[in-house]
């Protein structure tokens, strides 16, 4: 059960749930930034919860060898089976010879491509995912490359579920630290208040905001220390930056402040120019 | 030491230093899952559970004392050798000799699988990092940088003063421990 890539896109690559648990080796979890969305398409296709899919931010070109089942979840935008729209959120049956094409979206910015059986790939370390950061895990998605499937159990009967995909601000939840008292409480109050504009720069490893720069009162060098996926690390300069899924394990700059876990996958789909608030929890 | 919060999912214990900190990891490492820092210890977990935890915890004798002892062969030829002789006021070979002289520990890892921080060696090699960074060190780059020393796993950016080479792989993903160097590990250079 094969595809063949005709056109890598932008950024493909494969994600399951990571590598959890490493820290200590240096190793991040990595996994799929829109965890919710992987999860979607594996519900969706009868897979196992964690199976491997493609995030891709648009621009992938695929022909079908043989007939598979498929289904997208994450960002909206069109996708296409030999030009006709496949409805996001949809197990949708693809016949060998078809080229199936996922255009870079409208709304959000990550796309998941789930096969029936789960994308099959060597696992390293017992995950599949492409860390962007340390390099395990397999490249990037690249033309003439032929995607295997495994073979596939009965499919589950699901209700449609929506796309993930919305545009408007994007508001996370965060819980303050474990180093606000860095900053001075004017720059805190601005954090929780400020409309961020999410950087172009933004990648697997953080995205990064824009606005006015939030100032220290501890000005010393921090000695590194551990981070988790979702820390809001302020640079020098005074921007923030949010840990995305391939975060290096430790952090030279202060955090100010977390967002919570469940959070973290909306970042998944946060857009260059698009805004971000904070709400405080906890 | 204080217990700070770190999200919805984890807290820091935050230590006076490294050796507090190591305590803390040796004495929680098989009871919860912690990444050790400079002077921090990540306690992954809900909260509270992880709040109770720590204070249910005496911290342990420094890792430091309870490791394996790992040798690693060292060419000295590094390009930012003479810098760093000129910097310590050392000529190259008592470099060298200062960074086999000691006995280093891994204090904690991080910036890369496998890439491990060192401390505990000669206090003449603190340097500083180079004022631009390499945008390519090879694998097996022996640097300082500060109080530490460390191999580079694998080709990446590098800011650290560089030595020399080894050819002992620091990381393989097909060990059944894929990082050489875990915390509490003592190190020592010796020249190949």
């Amino acid at each position: 059960m094969t595809f063949v890539v005709e056109h890598s896109g932008h950024g493909s690559l494969l994600q399951d749930l990571g590598r959890p648990g490493m820290g200590h080796l240096g190793v991040g979890a990595s996994g799929a930034f829109d965890r919710g969305a992987l999860r979607q398409v594996n519900a969706l296709l009868g897979n196992d919860v964690g199976a491997a899919a493609v995030e891709t931010y648009g621009g992938l070109v695929l022909r079908a060898q043989e007939p598979h089942v498929i289904a997208v979840a994450g960002a909206a935008g069109p996708v296409l089976i030999d030009g006709r729209p496949v409805t996001s959120g949809r197990a949708t049956p693809v016949r060998a010879g078809q080229r199936l094409v996922i255009e870079p979206p409208t709304i959000g910015l990550r796309t998941y491509l789930g096969a029936a059986g789960g994308i099959a790939a060597p696992p390293e370390l017992g995950s599949a995912s492409s860390d962007t950061l340390s390099g395990l895990g397999p490249p990037l998605l690249a033309a003439g490359q032929i995607l295997a499937t495994a073979p596939s159990g009965p499919m589950p009967w699901l209700d449609d579920v929506p796309a993930l995909g919305r545009s408007g601000d994007i508001v996370l939840d965060v819980v303050l630290g474990p180093r606000d008292d860095w900053f001075t409480p004017a720059s805190v109050r601005r954090l929780l208040q400020d409309a961020w504009q999410v950087s172009p720069t933004s990648d697997r490893v953080g995205v990064r905001l824009e606005g006015t720069a939030l100032e220290r009162v501890v000005h010393h060098e921090l000695p590194s220390e551990p981070v988790v996926r979702g820390s809001i690390q302020v640079s020098a300069a005074g921007q923030p930056m949010i840990f995305g899924p391939d975060h290096p394990v430790t952090g030279g700059y202060p955090v100010i402040a977390v967002v919570t876990d469940p959070h973290t996958d909306r970042l998944a789909q946060a857009r260059p120019g698009q805004v971000v608030r904070f709400s405080r929890v906890g | 030491m204080r217990i700070l919060p770190c999200g919805d999912r984890a807290v820091l214990i935050d230590c006076a230093s490294l050796d507090e900190a190591q305590g803390w990891f040796a004495a929680l490492e098989n009871r919860a899952e912690v990444v050790l820092g400079a002077r921090t210890v990540l306690v992954r977990g809900e909260p509270a559970e992880a709040r109770a935890l720590i204070g249910g915890t005496r911290p342990g004798p420094s890792a430091a004392d309870s490791g394996a002892t790992v040798e690693i062969p060292v060419t000295y030829d590094g390009d930012d050798l003479a810098d760093v002789a000129s910097l310590t006021g050392l000529t190259p070979d008592e470099v060298v000799a200062a960074h086999t002289g000691t006995p280093w520990t891994v204090a904690f890892t991080g910036f890369a699988p496998g890439f491990s921080y060192l401390v505990g060696g000669d206090p003449r090699l603190n340097v500083p990092r180079r004022s631009s960074p390499r945008s390519s060190v090879p694998p097996g780059a022996v640097g300082l940088a500060g109080e530490f020393s460390g191999v580079y796993p694998r080709r990446s950016p590098g800011g650290w003063q560089l030595i020399g080479r080894t050819s002992l792989a620091m990381w393989d993903s097909a060990r059944d421990r894929p990082a050489l160097l875990v915390a509490g590990c003592t190190v020592r250079f010796v020249v190949a």
